[in-house]
Parts: structure tokens; sequence; C-alpha cells
């Protein structure tokens, strides 16, 4: 062949053709794949929202397949609303179409502008709360929602979500040992005034009200899932107390 | 750099001769590309708190050697020397997000549990190591056999190691419960025993690591350096 491979020219050309291949290849394929996978993402917030508010052995059942199905059995998405930071409600903002993930890694966006969806749901009669919290954890975001049972102050449920935390470690916040550490916990006191949570090492989060136990090895992710949960959770609870009022 | 040796006419041999057969087994054993030529040893720490992480992420490695090494075996000859380090990384980087958004979009749920080890496994030295020092100089089809050995053998690792610290870190196999419910205290824990918190820290890799080193060198002597 004629072509000098070691000329500065091949070199160049090699480079700029092979990163155009690549980037027509990768955007493609993500552009192909940019539908399914936002339905997929749809189907995930659904599935988080039902397994807070469903006891454990139901909220396993729930599937990729069956969760619109599910979803809207258990929840009217007429009732759900939009809360603002200070816990009133905001008019004319879908509650399922507010990303909340988004609003929160937007640093344009004051704290102050950020919208809280609440979601209403029926199961056995009984009205529950279903909100969505969002935080960071050491690597990255971290997420959940907790269920309020109809005393809009006792916590029935809670599904926690993560995009990369170390797996085995804070990872583990997403299993049931940790979500159910959670359950029977109250946000605010008999008057509606919102009360902190703690994430501790010392064991006794089963014992003490207000108290979690946190992860071994996951400490960072653990106190991710305390602030999150103190900050969004006190914007509820300012809501409840309105309507408690 | 492989001009030569493309240029030399090779006799025509089966596809799995006692030659080809070797690259797959050499990485498992005397040649492990984890225990032998300390590569990937960062991953290897990340990852094995859990056996499960450690099957997905061999998988994932087994993949992008195997693959990776075909490509950039087919371009070794197209490939320009000055820059060929970049061209490995892109290709590795591409394969990794090939498979990363095909996942997402049909199989989510493995797409979530993967997610942290996208990135981890671009950064896999066993990875580059093999492009640089095999693909580079070898045909297509042993390429693809030396990328399943190595990666065959660093997921082995990963497992062995992943095996103790899961057992003896959180008294699981795969999930399964091997020494009773730590919660509820039944089984093994009835009678005071308690799970090794040390296990599920990184340090202990390293640990576990180096006793099956130390193992292996002292099974076979050839594998201890001199200097």
């Amino acid at each position: 062949m004629a072509l000098n491979k070691e000329s500065n020219g091949y070199t160049f050309g090699f480079a700029i053709t092979l990163v155009v291949v690549v980037g027509t290849i990768l955007a493609l394929l993500s552009m192909g794949l940019k539908d399914k996978q936002e339905q997929n993402d749809v189907v995930k917030k659904k599935m988080d929202i039902l397994k807070a508010m469903l006891p454990k052995a139901e909220g396993d059942n729930i599937s990729r397949k069956n969760a619109d199905a599910q979803f809207d059995k258990y929840i009217n998405l007429e009732d759900a609303l939009v809360l603002n930071y200070e816990g009133k409600v905001v008019e004319g903002v879908d509650p399922f179409e507010v990303d909340i993930r988004k609003e929160y890694k937007d640093k344009t966006l004051a704290e102050t502008k950020r919208n809280y969806p609440l979601f209403v749901g029926k199961r056995n009669g009984k009205t529950v709360y279903i909100a969505p919290i969002v935080g960071k954890g050491l690597w990255g975001p971290i997420w959940g929602n907790f269920s309020i049972g109809e005393d809009m102050r006792t916590i029935t449920g809670a599904s926690f979500g993560h995009k990369g935390e170390t797996p085995g470690l804070g990872a583990e916040i997403t299993q049931a040992f940790f979500v159910d550490r959670w359950i029977n916990e109250t946000i605010s006191d008999e008057n509606g005034v919102a009360t902190k949570f703690e994430i501790v090492k010392d064991g006794s989060g089963a014992s003490k009200p207000q108290k979690v136990d946190g992860i071994t090895g996951g400490t960072i992710t653990s106190k991710g899932v305390e602030e999150m949960t103190n900050r969004c959770m006190e914007v509820y609870a300012a809501y409840f107390k309105t309507l408690k009022n | 750099m492989s001009e030569v040796a493309v240029k030399t006419k090779e006799p025509k041999e089966p596809l799995f001769s006692k030659k080809n057969r070797k690259l797959i087994t050499d990485p498992l054993t005397d040649n492990n590309p984890v225990t032998v030529q300390v590569l990937g040893i960062c991953s290897a720490l990340a990852i094995t708190v859990q056996v499960m992480q450690g099957v997905v992420m061999g998988l994932s490695v087994i993949f992008v050697t195997v693959m990776g090494n075909l490509v950039i075996s087919m371009l070794r000859n197209y490939i320009p020397s000055k820059i060929r380090i970049i061209v490995q990384l892109v290709i590795a980087a591409s394969l990794v997000i090939i498979v990363n958004e095909v996942l997402k979009a049909y199989v989510p749920d493995v797409s979530e549990k993967l997610s942290v080890f996208v990135g981890l496994i671009i950064t896999n030295c066993i990875i580059m190591g093999r492009f640089e020092a095999f693909a580079m100089a070898n045909k297509p089809w042993p390429s693809a056999l030396d990328g399943l050995g190595n990666g065959l053998g660093y997921a082995g690792l990963l497992i062995i190691v992943a095996i103790f610290r899961e057992l003896f870190g959180s008294g699981t196999l795969l999930g399964y419960e091997i020494f009773g419910n730590y919660i509820t205290g039944s089984g093994l824990y009835s009678i005071g025993y308690v799970n090794n918190n040390m296990m599920i820290l990184p340090p202990m890799a390293l640990i576990i690591v180096g006793i099956i080193i130390w193992i292996q060198r002292s099974r076979n002597k050839d594998l201890i350096e001199t200097h």
C-alpha cells in the first residue's frame, strides 16, 4: 500500500474516521432506544410508588408487566397534587410529570422553586399518601417514596432507589431489611409539627423513636437517606398540618 | 510492530488446536490476570461483597474482552501506533456503552444491577492490557479466545473472593441464608456466632486476593519472581 501509516495525515484521518463512525453508531443507538428507555422509566416510577404503598408480599408481586394495571387500581392520579417548598398546593402542574430528580440536580433552579408531588392512593378503603423524596448518596443521586397512613404522620411503607451506590454497602438501601426500619416511624408529632430522623450506628434504631439504624459500610449513603428524608418530609408534614387544622 | 508476524505465512491450524486451547486455560491458572499479572485489582475490591455482583461483573468483562479483542485484532493493521492506546480506549468504552444502552431498553432490571459496573468495566486494566499485549499482534480468532480466557480468569477469581466475603461477612451465598438469619438470631447466630463486618469492607478483598496469590505461588514455584 502506498499509505504511510506513520504519517501525521494518516493518524489524523484514522482518528477522525474512528470518532465519526463510533459517534454515529452510538448516536443512532441512543436515538433508536430512547422511546423504549423512557417507557421503562415511567413503569419504574409506578413500580416504586406501588412498592412503597403496598405491604411487602404484595409489593414483591409488582413487576414491569402488571405495574400499569396495578397502578391504575390503587392510585387515582386526579387526587394527586403538587406542593411548593412551604407545603402549599401548586395549581397547574401535573404531579406525575414532575421530575424531582431533575429538579434536584438543576443548580439553576432555586430550592424554593422545587415541586413536591404527592400521590393519593386507596387500599382496602383506607387512604394512603405517597410522598417521593430525592437526595444525594455517596456516588450519585438517591431517591425514594414514603407512604403515609391515614393519620397523616405514620410511615406505612417505603421504597428507595439509587443510581450508583456501592454494591453490597450503600446499595443495600433498596433491600427490605433497611426499608422495614422506617415503617411505623412518624414524620411529625401529634400537633403536626415535623420531626427529624436520625441515622444511628449503635443499633438503638429499632427501639427508639425517630432513630433508624444505618447500614454497616454504607454510612454516607445512610446519612444521605437521613438528609433527604428530613428535608422533604418537612414539606409534606407542613401540608398535612394544614389538612388537619 | 505486527507487520512482520503477519507477512510470514503460517500453516492453517484447527480452531481448537493445542495452542488455542492454551489461550483459554492459561489465564485460568498460571497466567491469571488478577493473581499473577495483578491487573483489575481495583474492581476486584469494589464488587466482591456479594457473589451475584461478581457474576454480573464477570460476565460483562468477558463480553468486553472477547468483543474488544476481536475488533482490535481486525483493525490491528490499520491502527496508527502513535494513537493506539486511545483507539483501544474508544473501542472499549463504546462497547460498554452499547451494551448498557441495549440492556436499559430491553432488560432494564439487569441494567439497574449493572449501573455502577459500567464505569468500572471501562477502567479495568485487564481489558486494555489484553488489547495492547495480545489483540494488537494476533489474528481475530486467537484474540477472541484470549479475551474469553482472561475474562473467565477474572470472573473466576471475583467469584472465589466474593464467596468468602459474602459467606463470612453477611452469612449468605447468592442471598440465601447459610448460617441462619442474623436479624432474628436463628441457626448459628443462636449460639453466639457473629458476622465479620471486616469482611464487607474493601481491605479484606485485598487480603483474600493476597492469600490466594500466596497459595498459588507456593504450589507453583515458577511464578515466584527472583528479583
